[in-house]
């Protein structure tokens, strides 16, 4: 039996460590709640950081996800600016680095991920994004005319390319790999987004890796100089888990978690960027940096906290907003050998991802503003229901997807 | 004092959809239910302004495109993560083929 009045604690001041607060509070648990995070501001959204928070003329503060009213509705005590130092799982306790320690029934591990650093020399002088204080930094780079360098062409590096070339930056983008997007986004709609981009005036440069960063410079390995005034990598994340491993918790690519986001500690959970976990749908280990995903994983690890025993199955989902483009991915592409293709509008595209069995895997459209959401809303919708519609009725943009669902 | 305004014409909606209607600088949404009955809220969501009429209607439920908050656009009632502010709503009446929305 649940004791229904422990505590519950969230280390992480994210999205998943605040939605998990208002989701404890949700389901009904009057126990105390505390929620430790290293960073001293509230919980923010971080989605805005690469794309409002650079381009809006006055960001002073970020888009709190709580704020001092709701904190004192929910009841929860607030340890800002507070690393977290160790766990004791055996007296289920966690130290703090201002030496005080704090009590737990069940623990959330929201712990996030951190922006991965060039391996090159010179790799200290590129900047990167992951926190508010970053992007006020970024602000003050993008300024007109100044001549930028970004490392990396994933969601990030194109997101702050966009803004740069917003504010007047003459904007130059190195990827490594053949094409930008090389993961998770198809070859087609890769193409529509560097086009877009390139439109823009923003010089993108793929297949080729960078040398070393000198005094406003960037060299890249086939000897071309790239002058900088500032220099961005955004190559990726790695997942926050020195706490866990510490701990002698399971790691794999993430802190490992069983279908419910348990870790290998029963009073342990974790959820949102450093969360990796067994999805049942797919029979694999999935970790996922999306800000929708560290939103229904906290809700789930919520519940589990205090008793339940639900698995996580939602359908991974994300987008991403470039110019006057989004794109939006939903479940699982690779999982989808064959592509039917179906055109909304002139400007606008979404691939299917289909498997052989005829099961439909994934959705992924681009196009101006939202007007491909509707149709990636509907195809998770067939995804979680593990539907196989007609390849024919997807193609057609004159079929309403909302009529397979109810087929 | 209603102030009563011409907005779409009954078929510019889609049954069990939502079109946007933008008057004056101001946007509103306009759904049409599946029984045929017409309603209108703002047209931003509460979250974080984004038109409502690029996303999804399901029965009386409008999900928002990029955040999948919900309301119910019957009341305008928020239903669950991330909007927790009700959407406001606006009375409606069909006449002669047209909707009209009273955005006194």
């Amino acid at each position: 039996m649940i004791d229904t009045q422990a505590a519950r604690v969230s280390v992480g001041g994210g999205l998943a460590g605040a939605r998990a607060i208002i989701n404890l509070r949700a389901n009904n648990h009057d126990g105390p709640v505390t929620l430790v995070s290293e960073e001293a501001l509230l919980p923010y959204d971080r989605p805005p950081l690469s794309k409002s928070a650079l381009t809006e003329p006055e960001v002073s503060y970020p888009a709190w996800l709580l704020d001092t009213d709701i904190v004192r509705s929910l009841k929860a005590e607030m340890r800002l600016g507070t690393p977290v130092s160790g766990i004791d799982r055996i007296n289920r306790t966690i130290s703090l680095a201002d030496g005080s320690q704090v009590a737990y029934a069940k623990l959330l591990l929201a712990t996030g991920a951190k922006p991965r650093q060039l391996n090159c020399p010179g790799a200290e002088k590129a900047l990167t994004l992951r926190d508010f204080q970053d992007a006020v930094v970024l602000k003050q780079r993008f300024a007109a005319g100044q001549r930028i360098v970004i490392i990396g062409g994933g969601f990030i590096g194109l997101e702050l390319a966009a803004a740069a070339s917003q504010r007047g930056c003459h904007v130059t983008l190195v990827e490594a790999q053949p094409r930008i997007l090389m993961r998770g986004v198809p070859e087609r709609i890769a193409d529509i987004v560097r086009a877009r981009h390139e439109a823009a005036g923003i010089n993108i440069l793929t297949g080729v890796g960078v040398n070393s960063l000198g005094e406003g410079t960037v060299v890249l390995a086939n000897g071309t100089v790239l002058p900088a005034d500032t220099v961005i990598a955004g190559v990726g994340a790695v997942p926050e888990t020195r706490l866990a491993e510490a701990a002698g918790l399971a790691i794999d690519n993430g802190i490992a978690c069983d279908e419910t986001l348990r870790t290998s500690d029963p009073d342990i959970y974790a959820a949102g960027d450093c969360c990796s976990f067994l999805h049942q749908t797919y029979g694999r280990r999935l970790r996922l940096e999306a800000w929708r995903s560290a939103q229904e994983q906290a809700a789930t690890a919520a519940e589990n906290m205090l008793g339940g025993n639900k698995k996580h199955m939602a359908v991974p989902w994300f987008w991403s907003d470039q110019h006057d483009l989004s794109l939006q991915i939903a479940g699982m592409p690779e999982l989808g050998p064959k592509t039917v293709e179906r055109r909304p509008t002139l400007e606008s595209l979404i691939l299917f991802h289909v498997a052989e069995s005829g099961q439909l895997m994934g959705a992924s459209g681009i196009g101006p503003g939202n007007g491909i959401a509707r149709d990636i809303k509907l195809a998770e919708m067939l995804m979680a229901k593990q539907a196989s519609p007609d390849a024919a009725a997807l193609a057609d943009p004159a079929i309403q997807l909302k009529s397979l669902l109810k087929g | 004092m209603a102030n009563w305004i011409d907005a779409l014409g009954v078929e510019d909606v889609a049954n069990e959809d939502v079109s946007r209607f933008d008057h004056q600088g101001r946007t509103f949404a306009i759904y049409r239910s599946p029984d045929d009955k017409y309603y209108a809220t703002d047209g931003l969501c509460t979250h974080e302004k984004v038109h409502l009429a690029d996303g999804l209607v399901m029965d009386n439920i409008i999900e928002c495109p990029k955040h999948n908050g919900r309301f119910d656009y019957t009341n305008g009632k928020a239903m669950g993560a991330p909007v927790c502010i009700n959407i406001k709503t606006y009375p409606v009446k069909v006449e002669g083929g047209k909707v009209f929305i009273d955005i006194a």
